[in-house]
């Protein structure tokens, strides 16, 4: 559902988005609790089909997305947690698998970035405010004081 | 025909060779005739390049099969509208269509750039005119659309299936106007920094060319945005893709440009900073260019595999890129600081604004390359995705859409925040109320739908306040209210149109996340379901036959509540033969501004079809806001003061500083 800016990348993407031609999850894999099909549901959206270009599992329609919806939902009605699923399913297809990647000291950059940025720029906006506006209060020389007391006092 | 185009094609990068030595050394040497010969030239040149376009384009809606490219991408059944528009839905083609908006942009400043300093206006044209040329020669050495083929195939292969619509031919060529009117805005900021002068009267030269970028681009991002959700069948209106966040980037660093110019412009303070975001807003535009292009992004090492084109588009990059960020670095120290303010007022916000901004900005940008740059130092691969995107920007966003109402109220210099909020007391309570009514009456579970729906009206109200203070609402009389409104700047009107644009997309994006209902299901023919209060009968699936494809069309009932049927829903699964692609083509019921959204799955055995069917509250709004922030940079662009010629005979009548003038 990408918009697609550049058709180069868009008929590409399209094509492998349209390789199945059908609709994502199907009504056979949806789990009879609601609890439980909505967790997996949200799931499924962390997850990356890992041959598509950017498609959650939730979304593809390929063969590997539907197994891989079919093994979180299988994990979770054996009484997983989210984080035990998600962990499981790392350690069978790497980090690769996450759209949203691990806090961790190689991904420091990568979520660092933002914040850093935030506070940097925003300290620097202060400090340039404060040095400029002392700076212009200090504008004025002695021989511009005399001038203006002097106009100032012409009455 | 064809042998024209591309004969052309080489005139126009010889021609644009010559617009930027010319005028160059013209401008350096102060040689009036040399300075002179940039406008002339850049017309020109864009004239070859429409000639060498129009070429392309007549191969395609002929269907004239010789040429390889049209061979690649077209069909003689396609119809004809599909034929001119597949000028453009390939590599080579869409980079010729660049070159045209960009060559294009060149011969407008010629042509309105009279009342241009000879030397601003040399430099710019020369700037424009050696992108132009790096981009020419990219075309020609590497993506040559004319190549023929010999002998002449009878039947092409048909454009892809997917791009066989009317968004192709709006999307592109609006994306691009604003992709690469953002050049313009580039090209100023490097001749002011080869001068080494800039002033407000810059600032108001690269205002309109801003704002009719940034116009251009938000409705390129609102239509392609509008495209995918209807043609890829599964109803998402965003999706952080790097195809996407290539021209959001150039997006957000436009809007942030857009900002810090007016403080420029009015207050002839954030000069530096200004021209620096110009830079990085073509930058990010030719970034961008890159990504997609390159094929960089489908992997590093497909990218290593065939890197031609890809390394091509780097050098661009790195040069102009690198050039220009080497000159500011150099020329940026002898521009000189502009006017004080306090942080209260209305220079403040716009300072608060690109703050966050320039941050959102940095967070996309970090988040679409970091996945290249791990796979390039390493061997791991790591994916980022929507949910990085939805934690990190999202709470960027939050607090500048907070503040959003606060600084159209903001006096300059110094303004009176307790003053501005007592202003602001009905928006507040008016988005106070949509929280109550939300939470109340809607959904109590959801605290993001309710403070979602709060910000979104917030944005609405505060956008209605501005417009109501200004006319002095509430403190004269009526008719005297009515005169101020009518006499009120058109760039006034502009800034609450835009932000009142995005109050509406908010909503459309609220309303779509949190209320939005789905069901999947398969079903029968004469079944029905039922769906946030609508009730659809499935009437079964219908053969029928396009002109180069053939389709299963199912067909179904809106039902009233008396059981009637009150509309018809279709929705398809195409099949393409020439390519043997299916596509599926949504069935959509706009009502008010929400729609139900249907597409077909595949056939069961048993004659069942599968049914994907979501309700999408207030979901036009999304784009509906992207038309309303279009409809304000169109506004602002009427105002008096950027008008064109309007600055010059005040100028004449009251002899005032003669950097007045405009574009």
């Amino acid at each position: 559902m990408t918009a697609r800016f550049s058709l180069a990348s868009l008929v590409l993407l399209l094509t492998l988005l349209f390789a199945g031609a059908a609709l994502a999850v199907k009504p056979d894999e949806v789990l009879a609790d609601p609890a439980l099909e909505a967790r997996a549901r949200t799931l499924s959206e962390q997850l990356r089909c890992m041959v598509c270009q950017n498609q959650s599992i939730d979304e593809s329609d390929a063969d590997l997305a539907r197994d891989l919806r079919v093994l979180v939902r299988q994990r979770l009605v054996a009484g997983d947690t989210d984080r035990q699923v998600i962990d499981y399913i790392v350690s069978r297809y790497g980090e690769f698998v996450l759209l949203k990647p691990r806090f961790s000291l190689r991904n420091a950059l990568l979520w660092g970035t933002p914040v850093f940025l935030l506070f940097a720029g925003g300290i620097f906006i202060v400090l340039t405010a404060r040095s400029r506006r002392s700076t212009a209060t200090n504008a004025l020389t002695a021989e511009e004081q005399a001038e203006l007391d002097t106009i100032l006092h012409r009455d | 025909m064809v042998e024209t185009g591309h004969f052309a094609l080489v005139l126009a990068f010889a021609l644009s060779l010559v617009q930027t030595l010319v005028p160059m050394f013209g401008a350096h040497m102060n040689n009036q005739k040399m300075m002179a010969v940039g406008g002339p030239v850049a017309v020109t040149g864009f004239t070859l390049t429409a000639l060498s376009f129009a070429a392309l384009a007549i191969a395609y809606a002929t269907s004239d099969f010789s040429v390889a490219n049209v061979w690649d991408n077209s069909h003689s059944l396609q119809p004809l509208i599909y034929k001119i528009t597949g000028t453009w839905g390939n590599h080579e083609g869409s980079m010729l269509l660049w070159v045209l908006i960009l060559t294009f942009f060149g011969a407008l400043v010629a042509a309105f750039g009279r009342n241009l300093p000879a030397a601003l206006r040399a430099n710019v044209l020369a700037v424009q005119g050696a992108i132009g040329a790096t981009f020419f020669l990219f075309i020609l050495a590497t993506s040559n659309p004319f190549a023929r083929l010999n002998p002449a195939p009878i039947e092409g292969r048909d454009l892809n299936p997917i791009l066989q619509d009317l968004g192709l031919a709006i999307h592109p060529p609006l994306l691009y106007l604003g992709y690469v009117g953002f050049s313009i805005c580039f090209s100023f900021s490097v001749a002011a920094l080869i001068e080494g002068r800039i002033d407000a009267s810059w600032a108001r030269w690269v205002r309109p060319w801003t704002l009719v970028a940034w116009m251009f681009l938000t409705g390129g991002i609102a239509m392609g945005s509008y495209w995918a959700y209807y043609e890829l069948g599964w109803g998402g209106f965003w999706f952080w893709d790097p195809v996407e966040n290539a021209s959001f980037m150039p997006w957000l660093g436009g809007t942030a440009l857009l900002h810090s110019a007016i403080v420029m412009e009015k207050r002839s303070a954030l000069k530096i900073w200004t021209l620096l975001l110009a830079i990085l807003t073509f930058s990010l535009s030719l970034l961008g260019t890159f990504l997609v292009r390159s094929g960089v992004l489908t992997s590093v090492h497909a990218f290593a595999t065939d890197p031609t084109r890809g390394v091509f588009i780097l050098c661009i990059l790195t040069l102009f890129i690198g050039g220009s960020l080497a000159l500011f670095a150099l020329r940026a120290s002898r521009l000189t600081a502009g006017g004080l303010f306090h942080p209260i007022s209305r220079e403040g916000a716009l300072v608060l604004n690109n703050l966050f901004l320039t941050t959102a900005t940095a967070t996309v940008l970090i988040g679409t390359l970091y996945p290249l740059a791990v796979e390039a130092v390493s061997a791991d691969k790591i994916s980022v995705g929507a949910p990085f995107f939805n934690l990190t920007f999202g709470p960027l966003m939050v607090p500048l859409l907070v503040v959003v109402p606060f600084g159209p109220l903001l006096a300059w210099k110094r303004g009176d925040i307790f003053a501005v909020a007592q202003r602001l007391m009905a928006a507040f309570a008016a988005a106070l109320l949509a929280v109550l009514v939300t939470a109340l009456f809607i959904d109590g579970a959801s605290v993001f739908a309710a403070l979602g729906v709060g910000l979104a009206f917030w944005l609405i109200c505060g956008a209605l306040t501005d417009i109501a203070v200004k006319s002095g609402f509430g403190t004269v009389a009526p008719g005297v209210m009515l005169r101020r409104f009518a006499g009120l700047p058109r760039s006034v009107f502009g800034t609450a149109l835009a932000h009142l644009g995005l109050g509406l997309t908010t909503l459309g994006i609220v309303g779509t996340l949190c209320f939005g209902t789905e069901k999947i299901l398969s079903m029968h023919a004469g079944e029905t379901v039922q769906l946030s209060g609508h009730m659809l009968r499935f009437e079964g699936l219908y053969p029928a036959q396009g002109p180069n494809y053939s389709e299963d069309r199912g067909r179904f009932a809106l039902l009233g509540a008396d059981g009637s049927t009150t509309a018809v829903i279709t929705s398809a699964k195409r099949s393409y033969p020439v390519r043997q692609m299916t596509t599926t083509e949504s069935g959509i019921k706009t009502i008010g501004f929400s729609q139900l959204y249907l597409s077909l799955g595949d056939e069961g055995t048993d004659g069942s079809v599968v049914v994907r069917l979501w309700w999408k509250p207030l979901v036009t709004l999304i784009w509906g806001g992207g038309l309303v922030m279009m409809a304000g940079a169109a506004m602002s662009l009427m105002d008096r003061r950027l008008r064109v010629g309007a600055p010059s005979r005040r100028r004449k009548s009251a002899g005032a500083v003669p950097s007045a003038s405009l574009l």
